[in-house]
């Protein structure tokens, strides 16, 4: 049949969650859709009044609306609406207005709900409730991450050098000198263009000794002489243990990488082993090898290609949060040994402190070092301060040097005032607890993200434990903790290429840790106080919270997917200003986010916004 | 839709002025011989003063070889029935016709409807069982009145020997209503000011609606319907009489 609905059938073909349609749905689709015009300001839907269509935007804005009046959802071109009113009963559940003229295609109820129900794709994305779909979205994450998915393509650096076949050995030797390139690949000469550049040999270093030079021959000889014919090769597609299984099979060095049968690079089994170097376990055993600060410098690079290599294989935030910590500490305790090399062992006993989002197990590539030192109580400071102080300096500068910043708050071991016996830091941490102001509660947040990385690391579990079991004797403490916890807040979503506010105001870009991550981290910590949870992490932290079940019933799940999904994105718009080349940071601008995550991302929102609310009425913040 | 070719033989036949369009459906019924006729008589037409919200429309769009009605003929028609809250797409229709007189290479590539196309297609004899019904009793919604009507009324006289009338929407005349209705001054052409254009495309833009792609005949039906809905929403009201647009 001939589709004569040639116009709706494109304009579905360019949109989510139409576009992914099989043919065998989508024309039917588009046959089926009425239109209705609406002026600018005028009412679309009413509150609770029948609604028996799914409306789709094909031009102009439309806003959406809760019960309150609160905005909840501005639209454009391409945007839908009404999907919650026919999944609830049929009724309309959030009233929409035209922003602008609007012109809007109409799904009928019952093409809507068989759509629903034949296409998975289409029911994750207009599923109602934000936590079903954040759950299916996380799980299609966890899902990928097993595999181990990277492909041959993230190994090719190069183009691929090529000769073809009727050319000397003499040629190809001078070509391989003048590309500085191991290998060659022979490729067909021919006029025929269906058959020309056809991958037909490789020629070796190795290929050229044994087949040229050991037996005497002339180099006039064509290259085709000497080389491998028909060489096993791989697809860009196609995974890199597939490629390592057929280098050890055949005992290859290198292997053509081809991309619809024409050659698009040669992978070599050095770069397999850098790949595999990339393993954030390697990169930890290599920092505890390195004997100089210098060389500890030139690992740096391997640590944001383990960053990136992680991302690529869809780990979730926590495993690179962890292995990114893992990596971070590993720097510290061998910049402590190296120290201690120089400086001699120490006067007393003492605990190096990590704090923040390396204590959390949180860390990414954009990190500066918080850390601190927790001294024997026998510390005296005319006699052992010298010590600490040139220790603490060796450390922070080694760290700088290795890519974490200075912390601009000074929250660091060379600022005496954390440098300090255990005894003045359990009082620190009573008084920060008892009388509340806004620096003791800025440290609070600070130093109660503890973790002890090097010396008498009980020290640092002493602490924790003080705050896990006296916080919840503070009520006010708690109140004030929960206030702070809320002056962040995430934005509602996004329109076009803007950010939207809650007020309905737009902004360029979004400050993914300040607007998302941390407020998530800050939640999560007071509730964490107020149950006691000895954890760092914010995601064990979560489950004690759900655990001692302070939060209504399945809304500690809603958080966690919520604040993984976040977390995430910051991940992967870091990782993607590495792979560009760019200094990353944590402005994400709405036209880097495809239509799909800014849906899940709304909904991540809408939940830290509902989180937040909870929270305030909990602790009368 | 209309294509303003080279040769602008402007051969249109002029209808009377009729403004009761009720009573003269009722006429019609008694006169005319054909049941196909007789039959889209009898369906009746709403009063004049009938509110615009209350009309059932129905917007047409053919596309001919040319505009003259003697020499040229229909090559396909769309048709989408609507009202002023829905366009009701998912009920349009769509005929290719096979031509009275052969189609010129040019108006291929206007249409973009092939020689071998219109050879299966079936003779408008064939068709008007079909579409008679689904005008009958509507008011039909074109953009440049000109053709529809006359092309349909002069297809009918050659095989049945009897015309056909019914009264339509002008979307085109609406716009020129707005923007002709005082010729540019001498001031207005010394500052090389424009004529606002009528065209289907650039009337559209004005209610910002979707640029689509022009010249397949429900795709146009349905973007006159569109813009007839725009021009009553932003220019007209729900309660304004179909007597003050149809003609």
């Amino acid at each position: 049949m001939e589709i004569e609905q040639i116009e709706i059938l494109e304009f579905l073909k360019r949109h989510s969650p139409f576009q992914e349609l099989p043919a065998d749905l989508l024309e039917p689709l588009a046959l089926s859709i009425d239109i209705a015009y609406f002026k600018a300001d005028s009412e679309i839907l009413r509150f609770n009044e029948p609604i028996s269509a799914l409306h789709l935007i094909r031009s102009g804005a439309v806003e959406t609306f809760r019960r309150n009046g609160d905005l909840y959802n501005r639209l454009s071109e391409g945007g839908i609406f009404g999907e919650q009113g026919l999944l609830r009963g049929g009724k309309v559940h959030f009233p929409a207005n035209a922003l602008e003229d609007t012109l809007i295609y109409l799904i009928p109820e019952k093409v809507f709900h068989q759509l629903f129900n034949e296409s998975d794709f289409f029911a994750d994305y207009v599923e109602v409730g934000d936590s079903e779909r954040l759950k299916t979205n996380k799980a299609r994450v966890q899902a990928s991450s097993d595999l181990l998915s990277a492909t041959i393509g993230s190994l090719l650096s190069r183009a691929p050098v090529s000769i073809v076949s009727d050319a000397s050995v003499r040629q190809a030797t001078q070509l391989m000198t003048e590309q500085n390139v191991s290998s060659l690949l022979i490729v067909q000469h021919s006029d025929n263009d269906s058959d020309s550049g056809k991958l037909v040999g490789i020629v070796t270093d190795k290929d050229i000794r044994a087949r040229l030079i050991a037996p005497g021959l002339d180099p006039e000889i064509p290259v085709s002489e000497i080389m491998s014919a028909d060489p096993p090769s791989i697809d860009y597609q196609q995974y890199i243990f597939e490629a390592m299984t057929l280098m050890l099979r055949y005992n290859l060095n290198h292997l053509p990488v081809l991309k619809r049968g024409q050659a698009v690079g040669v992978i070599a089994i050095s770069d397999i082993i850098r790949y595999e170097s990339q393993n954030s376990l390697f990169v930890v055993s290599r920092i505890f090898r390195q004997q100089t600060l210098a060389e500890l410098q030139a690992l740096v690079p391997d640590v944001q290609a383990c960053f990136l290599r992680m991302v690529n294989e869809d780990a979730n935030s926590q495993m690179i949060g962890s292995a990114m910590a893992a990596i971070g500490r590993s720097f510290k305790q061998r910049l402590l040994e190296l120290a201690e090399a120089e400086l001699g062992p120490p006067p007393v006993p003492y605990c190096f402190l990590a704090l923040g989002s390396m204590a959390r197990d949180e860390q990414l590539i954009l990190t500066d070092q918080d850390n601190a030192l927790i001294l024997d109580n026998r510390f005296d400071p005319p006699q052992h301060d010298r010590y600490f102080e040139q220790l603490a300096h060796y450390v922070s500068d080694g760290l700088a040097a290795c890519g974490y910043s200075y912390c601009t708050g000074k929250v660091m071991a060379t600022n005496p005032q954390w440098r300090q016996p255990l005894r003045v830091w359990q009082q620190y941490f009573k008084q920060w607890m008892q009388q509340t102001t806004a620096e003791r509660l800025l440290h609070s947040s600070i130093f109660f993200d503890i973790d002890g990385v090097w010396g008498r690391t009980r020290w640092a579990e002493y602490l924790q434990a003080q705050v896990s079991q006296q916080a919840r004797q503070y009520p006010l403490f708690l109140a004030s903790m929960a206030r702070n916890a809320l002056s962040r807040t995430p934005p509602l979503g996004f329109f076009k290429d803007f950010v939207m506010e809650q007020d309905g105001k737009q902004n360029n870009s979004l400050n993914i840790k300040r607007r998302g991550t941390a407020p998530f981290v800050d939640l999560i910590r007071v509730h964490a106080l107020a149950v006691g949870s000895e954890a760092s992490n914010s995601f064990k932290r979560l489950t004690d919270i759900i655990d001692a079940g302070v939060l209504p019933k399945g809304r500690g799940e809603d958080l966690r997917d919520a604040f993984e999904l976040i977390s995430l994105t910051r991940t992967r718009h870091q990782a993607a200003a590495i792979s560009q080349g760019t200094e990353p940071d944590n402005n994400v601008l709405p036209e880097q986010l495809s239509e799909f995550e800014r849906k899940h991302l709304k909904e991540a929102f809408q939940v830290l916004n509902n989180a937040q609310k909870f929270l305030k009425f909990h602790f009368k913040a | 839709m209309l294509y303003l070719g080279p040769d602008q033989a402007n051969r249109v036949q002029h209808v009377h002025n009729i403004s009761d369009w009720q009573h003269y459906y009722q006429h019609q019924a008694r006169v005319v011989e054909h049941p196909l006729l007789q039959q889209f008589y009898n369906a009746g037409m709403v009063p004049a003063s009938t509110p615009l919200n209350q009309v059932p429309f129905v917007a047409l769009d053919f596309e001919t070889t040319g505009l003259n009605v003697d020499t040229n003929s229909i090559v396909s028609i769309g048709l989408v029935p609507f009202n002023l809250q829905v366009v009701f797409s998912s009920r349009a229709r769509q005929w290719l016709v096979k031509p009275r007189f052969r189609l010129t290479d040019h108006s291929v590539t206007v249409h973009r409807i092939t020689h071998s196309e219109v050879e299966n297609a079936a003779d408008l004899t064939q068709i008007l069982p079909e579409f008679l019904p689904l005008l009958a009793g509507k008011v039909a919604v074109v953009h440049y009145k000109q053709i529809e009507r006359a092309f349909l009324s002069a297809a009918l006289q050659v095989r049945f020997g009897e015309g056909l009338l019914f009264p339509v929407v002008d979307t085109l005349d609406l716009e020129a209503r707005l923007h002709r209705a005082r010729p540019l001054s001498l001031w207005d052409k010394l500052r090389r000011r424009q004529q606002e254009s009528l065209r289907l495309d650039a009337s559209r833009n004005r209610y910002n609606l979707p640029p689509y792609r022009p010249h397949h005949a429900t795709t146009d039906a349905i973007a006159c319907a569109e813009l007839l809905q725009a021009q009553v929403h932003h220019r007209f009201s729900f309660d304004t009489p179909i007597s003050d647009l149809w003609c």
